[in-house]
C-alpha cells in the first residue's frame, strides 16, 4: 500500500512532465526536444518568485502558464510553421521539426543559462511530512500530484466536451480529414502546441518545489516524457496518465522491493515490453 | 600577413566569446600573458562547476590584474583568460585542450572540472606539456597517473582518505557514546564516484566493526528517493551515509527529513558544503556531515570569502571552492618564479612549498598534496571542517539531534 501510494505519487510527477509534449507531439505534430527546457524555466520562474517576494509556486502558476502559452506560440508561428508548411509528409514533419527543436533546446539552455546561470536552484517548499495510513510523504509531491491531478481532468474534459477540444482530438486521429470538415487545422496545431508548453512550464514550476534543477537537466526530463508518451500512446491524454502512473508504481516497486539501482533498468524493460507487444501505445491506434 | 593576423584574431575572438564569452582584461604594455580555462557551463556537472570552479577563475583574474598582472622576469603582464564550455563531455574537454594549445597558444592551462574531465585531459596535457594541476580529481590512483603523466598534481585529496576519515569520525563518535550502535545504513549514487567510494568504505567499517544494516546503490540522476530512505530507515541505522552527487544529496535530505530519519549522525557527500545546501535546508542542516570542509575563521579564508562575494556576488562552498583558488595561488606563484617556460614550472611545483588561502600547500613524490580536509559539519549555519589530514582548525563533531524545524 505504501509503496503503491508512493509510486502513484511519483506517476503524478511524471505525468506532469509528459503531459505536454503529449499535446505537442499527438495535436500539432512536432516532436519537440525542447520540451525539458520549458520545463526547467518554469521551474525557474517558481524558484525566482519564491526567492525574490515568498510567492507560493502554487501562485506563480497563473503567471508562468500565460507566458508559456505566448512564448510556445510565438515558436510555433516563427520556427514551426515554416516546417509544417513545407513538410509533404508526416514523416518529414517529424524529422524537421526533430532536428529544429534539437537545435531549439541548445538555444534555450544557452538562454538559461546566461538570464540564470547555471548554479542549481533550489528551494525548501512545503518540504513537510504529511501522514497517510501510518506513512510519511512529502507534503509538496503530494501538492504537486494534486496539481497533476487538476491538470489532467481538466484536459480531458476539454477535449472531450468542448468543441475546441473536440477539434484538437479529429487533427490527432486524422489530420487530413479534419481540414474537410472545416476545422482550421494550422490555427488549432498553434494552439495546441502553445498549451503544451503552458502545461509543461506549469508542471516544472510545480515540480520544482521538491527537485533540484539546474540549466542544463531539461534533457532528462524530455527523454522520460518521450517514453512516456510512447508508452501510453501518441496523442492519447488517457494513455499519458496510464503510462506515467505505471511507470511510477513499477519504478517505486522494484527499489523497494528489488534493489533502487534497477530502477533505470525496469523503466525501458516496460517500455520494451509494450512496445513488443503494442507498439502503438496502450491507447494509441493502430496506424491504417 | 597582417590581415590574416586580424582575421584570425576576430575568428578566435568571435569564437571563445560563442564557447561561452571570454573573459578579456586588456593589457597594453606588454603581451598578456594567455590563460586557458575549459570546464562545464552545460550538462550533468555545469551545476557543481558554476559554484566551485568558474567563479574563482574570474576572481583570480580579477585579482592579478587590479594589481598590475604578474611578474615574469621583472615585466609586468596582465592575465587573459580564454574559457571553453565543455559540455561535461569527456571527448570535448580534450578537443578544447587542444584547442588552447594548438590555436590559442595558451600559456598555461587551468585543470578541468571533476575526476573523469581531469583524467580525460591528462594525456593531452602531457602531450603539449602543460602542467595540470588538478582540483575537483579525487581517485586512488594518484600514483598510477603520476608515473604516466609527471606533470599531474593533484590537490584535494584521494578516495581512500575520505571513506577512512569517514569511518574514523564516526569510530571516535561511538567510542565517545555519541553512536549508541554500531549500525550503519550506506547508499551511493552508481556513478565512478559514488562506487569507488562505497567500495572503499565498506570494508573499512567491517574493520572498525561497525556492521552494515543496508547498503545499495541509485542511478545517476533518480527522481524519487523516498524508497531508499524508506527501507534505510526500516533498517533502523544509527548512522546514514551517502556518497552522493549533488542533485541526490538534496533529494536524500529532503526525504530524510520528511521521512524523519532518526540517526545520530547524517552524511552526504559531494554538495553538503555548498551554501545554497545550507540555505535550502536552515536549521535543518543543523549537524549533517558531508564531503570537505574548511577552517571557517581563519583569517585567509575569511578575506577570500569576502573576495569572492563581492567579486563574483556569490558565497565559496567550504571546500572544493577554497581549494580551486588554492591552485590558481600556486600557479601564479609558481610563474612569478621561474617565468612562462611550462617545463621549469612543473619542476618548480614538485620542489617549492606554496602560500594559499589554505595554509602552505607542497607536493610529495607522487604530485600529491597530502594535507587537505576530509569530512565538514553544518555547525551553527557554517559548514566547518571536522576531520583533514594535515590542517589547521578543525572544530569537534557533533551528534546530529533530529531535523527540528
Amino acid at each position: 500500500m505504501d509503496i503503491f501510494l508512493t509510486g502513484l505519487l511519483l506517476g503524478g510527477t511524471y505525468a506532469l512532465i509528459a503531459m505536454g509534449l503529449n499535446l505537442q507531439y499527438g495535436v500539432a505534430r512536432i516532436m519537440n526536444l525542447a520540451n525539458g527546457e520549458m520545463l526547467v524555466a518554469g521551474g525557474f520562474c517558481a524558484f525566482w518568485f519564491y526567492t525574490a517576494g515568498q510567492v507560493s509556486p502554487f501562485l506563480t502558476v497563473a503567471i508562468v502558464a500565460p507566458l508559456a502559452f505566448a512564448a510556445n506560440w510565438l515558436i510555433y508561428q516563427v520556427m514551426l510553421r515554416p516546417l509544417v508548411k513545407r513538410a509533404k509528409t508526416r514523416g518529414q514533419l517529424e524529422s524537421d521539426s526533430i532536428l529544429a527543436t534539437f537545435g531549439l533546446s541548445f538555444v534555450a539552455v544557452g538562454l538559461m543559462l546566461a538570464v540564470f546561470g547555471g548554479d542549481y536552484f533550489n528551494y525548501s517548499y512545503l518540504s513537510r511530512p504529511v501522514t497517510f495510513a501510518g506513512e510519511n510523504y512529502g507534503l509538496n509531491r503530494v501538492a504537486a500530484f494534486c496539481g497533476a491531478v487538476v491538470i489532467c481532468g481538466l484536459l480531458y474534459l476539454w477535449l472531450n466536451q468542448s468543441r475546441a477540444g473536440l477539434s484538437m482530438r479529429a487533427i490527432a486521429t486524422a489530420p487530413a480529414s479534419a481540414r474537410l470538415v472545416g476545422i482550421s487545422v494550422g490555427h488549432l496545431a498553434a494552439i495546441a502546441f502553445a498549451l503544451g508548453g503552458a502545461v509543461t512550464a506549469t508542471g516544472g514550476a510545480l515540480i520544482s518545489t521538491f527537485l533540484t534543477l539546474d540549466a542544463s537537466t531539461g534533457v532528462m526530463f524530455t527523454l522520460k516524457a518521450l517514453i512516456i508518451v510512447i508508452m501510453g500512446g501518441v496523442g492519447d491524454v488517457r494513455g499519458t496518465i496510464v503510462a506515467a502512473l505505471l511507470l511510477g508504481v513499477v519504478e517505486t516497486l522494484v527499489a523497494s522491493l528489488i534493489d533502487p539501482g534497477l530502477t533505470l533498468a525496469a523503466a525501458y524493460t516496460l517500455f520494451i515490453l509494450i512496445l513488443l507487444f503494442r507498439p502503438q501505445g496502450l491507447f494509441g491506434r493502430r496506424q491504417t | 600577413m597582417k590581415r590574416r593576423t586580424t582575421l584570425k584574431m576576430t575568428a578566435a575572438l568571435a569564437l571563445s566569446s560563442m564557447f561561452g564569452g571570454a573573459a578579456l582584461a586588456g593589457s597594453h604594455s606588454a603581451d598578456p600573458i594567455v590563460i586557458g580555462a575549459v570546464a562545464p557551463k552545460t550538462g550533468p556537472l555545469a551545476g557543481g562547476a558554476a559554484v566551485t570552479h568558474w567563479p574563482n577563475i574570474r576572481l583570480w583574474a580579477e585579482q592579478v590584474n587590479a594589481r598590475g598582472g604578474l611578474n615574469v622576469d621583472g615585466t609586468m603582464r596582465m592575465v587573459e583568460i580564454i574559457e571553453y564550455d565543455d559540455q561535461t563531455n569527456p571527448g570535448e574537454t580534450i578537443k578544447a585542450v587542444q584547442r588552447l594549445a594548438t590555436q590559442d597558444e595558451a600559456d598555461f592551462i587551468i585543470a578541468p572540472f571533476a575526476t573523469g574531465l581531469n583524467i580525460a585531459a591528462a594525456p593531452i596535457f602531457a602531450r603539449y606539456g602543460y602542467p595540470q594541476i588538478s582540483v575537483s580529481n579525487i581517485t586512488d590512483q594518484v600514483e598510477d597517473l603520476a608515473s604516466k603523466f609527471p606533470n599531474m598534481f593533484f590537490t584535494l585529496g584521494s578516495t581512500s582518505a575520505f571513506a577512512s576519515d569517514v569511518v574514523r569520525i564516526l569510530s571516535e563518535m561511538r567510542d565517545a557514546g555519541q553512536l549508541t550502535g554500531n549500525r550503519i545504513a550506506m547508499v551511493n549514487v552508481a556513478d565512478a564516484f559514488g562506487i569507488e567510494l562505497a567500495a572503499a568504505a565498506r570494508p573499512l567499517f567491517k574493520e572498525a566493526g561497525f556492521e552494515i544494516v543496508y547498503d545499495t546503490s541509485y542511478p545517476l540522476g533518480t527522481q524519487d528517493l523516498s524508497p531508499v530512505v524508506k527501507a534505510a530507515k526500516d533498517a533502523a541505522p544509527n548512522a546514514f551515509v551517502a556518497w552522493s552527487y549533488p542533485p541526490d544529496t538534496f533529494g536524500l535530505t529532503e526525504q530524510a527529513i520528511i521521512e524523519d530519519l532518526q540517526v545520530e549522525a547524517y552524511y552526504t557527500a559531494v554538495a553538503t558544503c555548498f551554501p545554497a545546501f545550507g540555505a535550502r535546508f536552515g536549521a535543518q542542516a543543523e549537524g549533517i556531515l558531508g564531503a570537505g570542509g574548511v577552517n571557517p575563521d581563519s583569517e585567509a579564508f575569511k578575506e577570500y570569502a569576502a573576495a569572492h562575494e563581492a567579486a563574483t556576488g556569490a558565497k565559496p562552498d567550504y571546500w572544493a571552492s577554497a581549494t580551486t583558488y588554492a591552485s590558481l595561488q600556486i600557479l601564479e606563484q609558481a610563474i612569478e618564479a621561474v617565468g612562462l617556460d611550462r617545463e621549469a614550472v612543473s619542476a618548480h611545483l614538485k620542489e617549492a612549498t606554496f602560500t594559499t588561502v589554505l595554509g602552505d600547500i607542497s607536493f610529495n613524490e607522487n604530485n600529491f598534496n597530502e594535507a587537505f580536509w576530509t569530512v565538514g559539519q553544518w555547525q551553527d549555519g557554517v559548514f566547518r571542517g571536522v576531520a583533514e589530514t594535515g590542517r589547521e582548525g578543525a572544530s569537534s563533531v557533533r551528534v546530529k539531534s533530529g531535523w527540528g524545524s
